[in-house]
């Protein structure tokens, strides 16, 4: 479960002031379900899910996962939490079965449950070629890979992932949402950030448009087809942000 | 703050560091092959130079002495029995200014006109010796000529006591002797005592500067940082993980290289200096040389180790908390690099003659360490300023680690884009 209630973060600038990265955003996600926010870069995605993971602090609101508060639980939100950002990267000297274990001493667990753990999820996504080489020497692919189940070792029961097909190959994209799929039929809470309109029509139950630190619409994606009347993705994102001069304007910043 | 946590922070980064060839090279390489070899290397040259300037014999220019026949040919026949060879090299005369300069002679002498007979008469004008101020094998000439001539006076005056009857004793009432008073391990302090803590210090800051710039700033560039925010373990647990590790590499290279150039002194009795300082660490080999050669007390090289430790803290925690500031491993250098100048400084100041430790100055940092540091190897203890550097010292560390903390805690540090 992610409640997040009037979520708010300003950064000082030194030259551009104060700015307001993301601005009053509330939704809920439920277990079972996929929430995506859609947006450009730059739109607040990261800042948003950075603040879900307890990365960062919120200047104001608040936000419970799983059952805890961001800013009083952060450690227990955490452990409860299965980050994978764009840019948590791997311990390149260290190889794929080593830095997963890390993450699950990191969390608490016995060695014992950590190797049965990476067995499986090294079965699931299909790792055991290159469980034991550096991460260094790996494709983006296998990169990738290795951070899911860095991020799933803990079995958490929320799960974070911050566009995680970015750059990656057909095979491997269509391979990781088939698994983030698979996560949310096991009754998992995923919030899922991307800018990619066909995930979020084959992935997500709930679709959240950020744009300029705000949630300008929400609802399932027949909803949204619904309310602005297009039946393609892009347009419908595009009306949302207030057209393309305005999409356009909030790419420049 | 949970030690399970910390040990297996620790631990992570020690494997990860281990495979590191820049850390290896910091923390290891170089203080046990790089800095003896340095140090004896730059020993042995300085002795080699020495004992060959002394071999040769001293190029010299007699100016005017065309009427003193006779101290010129002495001049020409003045023989070192010692070393077997003519101690003077007479260069035929020509502008001597410039032959000094350009290093073609080491010293010039100008006998005034009509010397060696106003010797025989009484009162002869002064003889003049040049020679360049500063450099070595000049002065070793112009002490050659210095003796000659201070010689040639003694045994004038002599014979003119001897002429009138007068006993020589006349001219020398007595004797002035010189001994050094010093026991062996203080001389070996001061000579050895000087630099040893120089190089500790130093060795102490570069091995702990390559893990601190690699497991901050190093980890923010590629981005493992944010990947280990993720992990559920409180933030003071993981500071302290990689602080221990910054701090393992500071140690490290302090210990191998006083292990790499205790055995070298002990089983090559390498020559550190021309003067034949060498140190011994091993008691066997202080007890034959005891009484001749400048020795270092053992005791106090483990005095410094253990006043080395909180400042070794101090180091680690310095530099973790200024690398952690930088975003890339690159911008970390170059705030690391200039503090090395800093920490040379009071360092080098600890060498020179006549600064000894004082209640004020047992306050400054590095200083101290590196004053205290000679005190001790000379084997002087002096237990109450040893307890305000101690605690000093451990005062400025721990408020160093409280700083790496903030810092850490600081998400515009930890995400500064």
């Amino acid at each position: 479960m992610i409640e997040a209630h009037n979520l708010t973060k300003t950064f000082k600038d030194k030259k551009r002031g104060v700015i307001t990265a993301v601005d009053q955003v509330s939704f809920t996600c439920r277990p079972g379900q996929i929430y995506g926010l859609l947006g450009a870069n730059g739109a607040g995605k990261t800042t948003t899910l950075r603040m879900l993971a307890t990365l960062l602090a919120p200047t104001s609101g608040s936000a419970r996962l799983a059952g805890f508060d961001v800013t009083a639980d952060a450690n227990r939100v955490r452990a409860n939490v299965g980050f994978l950002g764009a840019s948590t990267a791997l311990y390149g000297r260290l190889t794929a079965r080593e830095m997963i274990a890390y993450f699950g001493q990191l969390n608490g667990m016995s060695d014992a449950a950590i190797r049965a753990r990476i067995q499986v999820l090294s079965a699931e996504l299909d790792m055991a070629e290159f469980l034991d080489r550096r991460c260094d020497k790996f494709s983006t692919g296998m990169k990738q890979k290795t951070s899911i189940a860095r991020t799933l070792i803990h079995d958490p029961a929320v799960m974070i992932f911050d566009e995680p097909t970015l750059g990656l190959d057909v095979m491997t994209a269509r391979a990781i949402v088939a698994f983030v799929r698979e996560c949310r039929n096991r009754g998992k809470t995923v919030i899922y950030s991307t800018h990619i309109m066909s995930e979020v029509e084959k992935l997500c139950d709930q679709v959240g448009i950020i744009h300029g630190g705000r949630l300008v619409a929400e609802g399932t994606v027949p909803e949204l087809r619904a309310r602005f009347g297009e039946q393609d993705m892009e347009e419908v994102f595009v009306k949302a942000v207030g057209g393309e001069a305005a999409l356009a304007a909030a790419l420049k910043n | 703050m949970n030690w399970n946590n910390i040990l297996t922070v620790y631990l992570k980064e020690l494997r990860d560091s281990l495979r590191d060839r820049r850390t290896l090279m910091s923390m290891i390489i170089i203080p046990t092959v790089v800095i003896p070899l340095m140090t004896f290397g730059f020993g042995k040259v300085m002795s080699r130079i020495m004992s060959q300037a002394k071999e040769e014999a001293s190029a010299i220019m007699i100016i005017g002495g065309e009427d003193s026949p006779g101290i010129v040919a002495a001049l020409k026949a003045e023989h070192d029995s010692e070393k077997n060879r003519p101690v003077f090299r007479i260069v035929p005369a020509g502008d001597y200014r410039a032959a000094i300069g350009d290093k073609k002679i080491r010293a010039a002498v100008e006998i005034p006109a009509g010397f060696e007979a106003a010797l025989k008469t009484g009162a002869a004008p002064a003889v003049t010796i040049f020679y360049y101020e500063g450099e070595i094998k000049s002065s070793l000439g112009q002490k050659a000529l210095e003796n000659f001539f201070t010689d040639l006076r003694q045994r004038t005056a002599e014979a003119r006591l001897t002429e009138r009857g007068q006993p020589v004793t006349l001219l020398k009432p007595f004797e002035v002797k010189r001994r050094n008073a010093a026991p062996p391990e203080k001389v070996g302090g001061n000579l050895v005592g000087g630099f040893v803590p120089y190089l500790i210090i130093i060795l102490c800051f570069t091995g702990a500067m390559y893990p601190a710039m690699d497991l901050t700033a190093g980890e923010k560039e590629r981005g493992t940082m944010e990947t280990l925010l993720c992990s559920p373990v409180p933030r003071v647990n993981i500071v302290l993980g990689k602080f221990l590790m910054v701090l393992t590499g500071s140690i490290s290279a302090m210990v191998f290289m006083l292990l790499s150039m205790g055995t070298t002194a002990y089983i090559g009795g390498a020559i550190m200096t021309g003067s034949g300082t060498t140190m011994k660490v091993g008691a066997a080999a202080a007890k034959t040389t005891m009484d001749t050669m400048p020795t270092v007390d053992p005791l106090g090289l483990f005095g410094v180790l253990a006043m080395v430790l909180p400042v070794a803290v101090l180091f680690a925690a310095v530099a973790f908390t200024i690398s952690l500031f930088a975003k890339s491993y690159k911008e970390a250098q170059s705030y690391l690099a200039p503090m090395m100048i800093v920490i040379i400084m009071p360092a080098a100041m600890g060498m020179l003659p006549g600064i000894d430790l004082n209640a004020k100055l047992a306050l400054v940092p590095i200083l101290n360490l590196s004053l205290v540091c000679k005190e001790m190897l000379s084997g002087v203890w002096h237990w109450d300023l040893i307890a305000i550097i101690f605690g000093s010292s451990s005062l400025y560390a721990a408020l160093a680690l409280t700083l790496a903390v903030k810092m850490f805690n600081r998400e515009d540090v930890m995400f500064r884009a």
